[in-house]
């Protein structure tokens, strides 16, 4: 008994002296991330972490302007078919390899040819790479390409030690080595991931805290009350509807960035018999839909006017927005006019299938009810995601509520979805105009000529509708009032560079 | 009573089996693809290609299932496809969170079932009685995830009593650990409470009414001694089947209290990896819960036989 009593004496005063000491801080996810290796990885969440544990060739500023990070200075040859980078001198990996040209063309390689990357296509214009010298890389390519340098601002720009991975394999993931502000230091699957302060980082001086704690607390009212609790320092994607208490509690404060995602209703136009039916058939139908939809009011009533509303891929906050067609206003006479024009004066019925939770159902319930009053009659078909998706992807299919993170360049919001080859596109929308356009945005690295085909693929978007655009989700942090310096981003992510607690 | 470990160790045998043939195959019946899962939202079909031939899902069901059955005899259960770590070490990482949880609850339900079912049976019709009868009841209907939320916002939100959810091990802070989970295995317990009280004072009830408990206070024994020693042991027999198949219940429950406190057991497991279509796992989850339940109900026949001799004998 006495020894029992000493020993718990002993734990008590490990614990409060190891508080007073160590600055940890703690974040709260909304899911458990998946592996967390980059080039495996596919979930939001699993980026959040890598913000801290693995630096990327380049990074993003708020605005959306690719900046240096490993690679500290950059230029393109004149017909953008090499890009040559020159990478910051001495940074080390977590596991004190030298990080250099050879690890940066070792990084490439695993992502293209690893068999359980996730990351090919992302990297896929590069054909080539060829060290020039111990801190200078040069990328040949196919063919021009736009989006390399916002993919290497993601996940296929954070760079693995060469020497870790070869040795783990397949279960790199287990235990990650990059060469970020944090190292990793252990993992328990559901309940957290902690890393530990990387001494030798490369910008040690920009980083306060000894170790960050994620823990992912899928319930978001619990999430809140762990905050509120001091359990938790921030958690991200606060729900919508709990802004305004969050924003009146004293202990809180809340930061707020329009993500670059959206959330839409994908159409089935050619995928199949799921087709034939006269949402698929008819481009006017598929207009009477979304002018019968009162974006505002959705936002409203679901999300507590915190989310933008949308009508594009892009959000109206971004550069690449198209103006000439602003976010609709309901006009029901316009939709049914539409709906009678295009032969279907009595009104149509349509199947849309959305996934299963209360948030996204709730969207298509309101969407539901305005839809009949413009005498579209919409029968909703609740499924578990996995299942959504794989009917979606099989074109079993008429409409499917469904949305995109989001990603840093155009390209990534609207060319998988629209062009005829496009991996994700289960619209099975096709059109060499929309290809053409597409494409060539790809191909060029100047902003004015890429804004110009943009601009013209959103035009025909919006004559062809295969996807109707509603909103954009805003990243919603909620803060312990003592964090200072905390930067929000339209990608979601948590930066912790800079960021401390002052009491 | 060796010998009757043993021979109900080797009919578990079978029903093992049965169990995972039934579970890998109404997997495959599960709407969904867990490589469209696993490929990430880009879904890229390159991706998609080389994930189906490394995990065998080109390979006909019953190919898939012997090759699992295979590994499994050797004591490799597969890896989690969502997070690459090992089915076997997941299970080891979980299960004493969840044994923890139920074991917590279990002591509570015990606690507070078995006193207040012997009391109501002995104060039957009484004030005492009704009030343990309507406390049971609305034990019984009150949903899990209601109380755990509302506790979650009275006690730690607005007292900051205890911590609202999350998991310490008992290894690493024994204190801190019963802390995190008194209020999950409270909301878990009270459920199984309430069964266990109704159940104990039906049983209390028949066994006060018989001729030995009429000897016993005839022969003036203590009330108490009477009530414990003689009409509870006996009323003890029927309780312990209901525990036995109340861990079952206590199982089920653990799946939506882990989910509430967000605590890293055995259920969280089980609905991430459905949800994620990570079969290995929930394959090696099912399996490892159908051995604990028929260990258990080997464990109660034990019991049995302790509780009353006669069982052995016949």
């Amino acid at each position: 008994m006495h020894m029992l009593k000493t020993l718990g004496l002993a734990a008590l005063l490990a614990t409060t002296s190891s508080l007073a000491q160590a600055q940890d801080l703690k974040i709260g996810l909304q899911e458990d991330p998946d592996v967390l290796d980059p080039d495996q990885s596919r979930t939001f969440v699993g980026r959040i972490v890598y913000a801290s544990l693995c630096d990327k060739l380049v990074d993003i500023t708020p605005e959306l302007e690719i900046i240096p990070m490993l690679a500290r200075e950059w230029e393109w040859n004149a017909d953008g078919t090499e890009l040559t980078m020159k990478l910051q001198e001495g940074v080390t990996f977590h596991d004190g390899e030298p990080f250099n040209a050879e690890a940066v063309a070792a990084n490439i390689d695993r992502s293209q040819n690893f068999e359980l990357s996730r990351r090919k296509s992302e990297v896929q214009s590069i054909t080539g790479t060829e060290v020039i010298d111990e801190h200078t890389i040069k990328f040949t390519l196919s063919a021009p390409d736009a989006t390399l340098l916002a993919q290497f601002a993601d996940r296929a720009g954070m760079m693995v030690s060469p020497k870790a991975a070869g040795e783990a394999g397949e279960s790199f993931g287990l235990n990650p080595v990059c060469a970020g502000p944090f190292k990793f230091k252990e993992r328990i699957q559901q309940d957290r991931i902690v890393l530990e302060k990387f001494d030798d980082y490369y910008r040690a001086d920009e980083i306060n805290f000894d170790t960050v704690t994620f823990l992912p607390i899928p319930d978001t009212t619990v999430r809140l009350a762990n905050l509120r609790a001091g359990d938790l320092d921030m958690l991200e994607r606060l729900a919508a509807t709990d802004l305004s208490s969050a924003e009146a509690d004293d202990g809180i404060k809340v930061e707020k960035a329009t993500s670059l995602g959206y959330q839409g209703i994908t159409i089935n136009v050619a995928n199949g018999a799921g087709a034939e039916n006269p949402l698929g058939q008819n481009a006017a139908v598929r207009k009477a839909l979304s002018l019968a939809i009162d974006r505002n009011a959705l936002n409203q009533v679901v999300f507590e006017g915190a989310f933008a509303t949308g009508n594009q891929p892009f959000s109206p906050t971004s550069p690449w927005y198209n103006p000439d067609f602003t976010v609709p206003e309901r006009d029901v006479e316009a939709a049914k006019a539409l709906l009678a024009e295009a032969g279907f004066p009595d009104g149509v019925t349509v199947e849309i299938q959305v996934a299963n939770n209360p948030v996204q159902t709730q969207v298509m319930q309101v969407i539901q009810s305005m839809a009949s009053e413009a005498g579209i009659k919409i029968e909703l078909a609740a499924k578990e995601f996995a299942t959504l998706l794989a009917d979606q992807s099989a074109g079993d299919y008429t409409a499917s509520q469904v949305g995109w993170s989001g990603r840093v360049d155009p390209d990534g919001n609207i060319h998988q979805f629209m062009t005829t080859e496009g991996g994700i596109n289960d619209s099975k929308y096709s059109d060499p105009e929309m290809d053409r356009l597409l494409d060539e945005a790809r191909l060029s690295t100047d902003p004015a000529v890429r804004k110009e085909s943009y601009s013209a693929a959103i035009a025909k978007q919006q004559e062809d509708m295969p996807i109707v655009y509603l909103y954009h989700p805003v990243w919603i942090w909620a803060l312990d009032k003592d964090i200072k310096g905390f930067e929000p981003y339209p990608d979601g992510m948590i930066r912790l560079h800079g960021v401390s607690i002052e009491e | 009573m060796l010998t009757f470990l043993g021979r109900r160790i080797l009919t578990a045998i079978p029903t093992i089996i049965l169990i995972s043939i039934f579970v890998f195959s109404l997997q495959h019946l599960l709407p969904g693809d867990p490589i469209l899962v696993m490929a990430g939202e880009e879904r890229d079909p390159e991706v998609i290609a080389a994930l189906r031939e490394k995990y065998r899902f080109n390979d006909p069901v019953p190919m898939q299932y012997l090759a699992w059955a295979g590994n499994a005899l050797q004591g490799d259960l597969g890896i989690s496809l969502r997070t690459q770590q090992p089915v076997l070490e997941l299970i080891g990482e979980k299960l004493p969170v969840t044994i923890q949880l139920a074991v917590m609850a279990l002591i509570i339900a015990i606690l507070i079932g078995i006193p207040a079912g012997v009391l109501s049976a002995y104060k039957k019709g009484t004030w005492i009685d009704w009030v343990a009868n309507i406390t049971a009841l609305s034990g019984l209907s009150v949903p899990n995830f209601w109380l755990g939320i509302m506790l979650i916002l009275l006690v730690s939100v607005k007292l900051g009593w205890l911590p609202a959810s999350g998991y310490v091990p008992l290894t690493e802070d024994p204190l801190q650990s019963i802390r995190v989970m008194i209020m999950p295995a409270f909301v878990l317990g009270t459920a199984i409470a309430a069964t266990l009280m109704r159940h104990t004072r039906s049983a209390m009830l028949s066994v006060l009414k018989s001729d030995y408990v009429r000897t016993a206070r005839a022969k003036g024994l203590q009330e108490r001694v009477v009530l414990v020693k003689h009409a509870l042991r006996n009323a003890l027999v029927p309780v312990v089947t209901v525990i036995t198949l109340l861990f079952g219940e206590l199982l089920a429950g653990a799946v939506l209290t882990e989910q509430i406190f967000t605590i890293p057991g055995f259920g969280k497991l089980v609905v991430d990896a459905v949800f994620n279509r990570d079969y290995a796992v929930v394959q090696g989850i099912v399996l490892c819960t159908g051995i604990a339940f028929i260990f258990m109900n080997i464990l109660a026949d034990a019991a049995y036989r302790i509780l009353n001799p006669r069982m052995s004998q016949q």
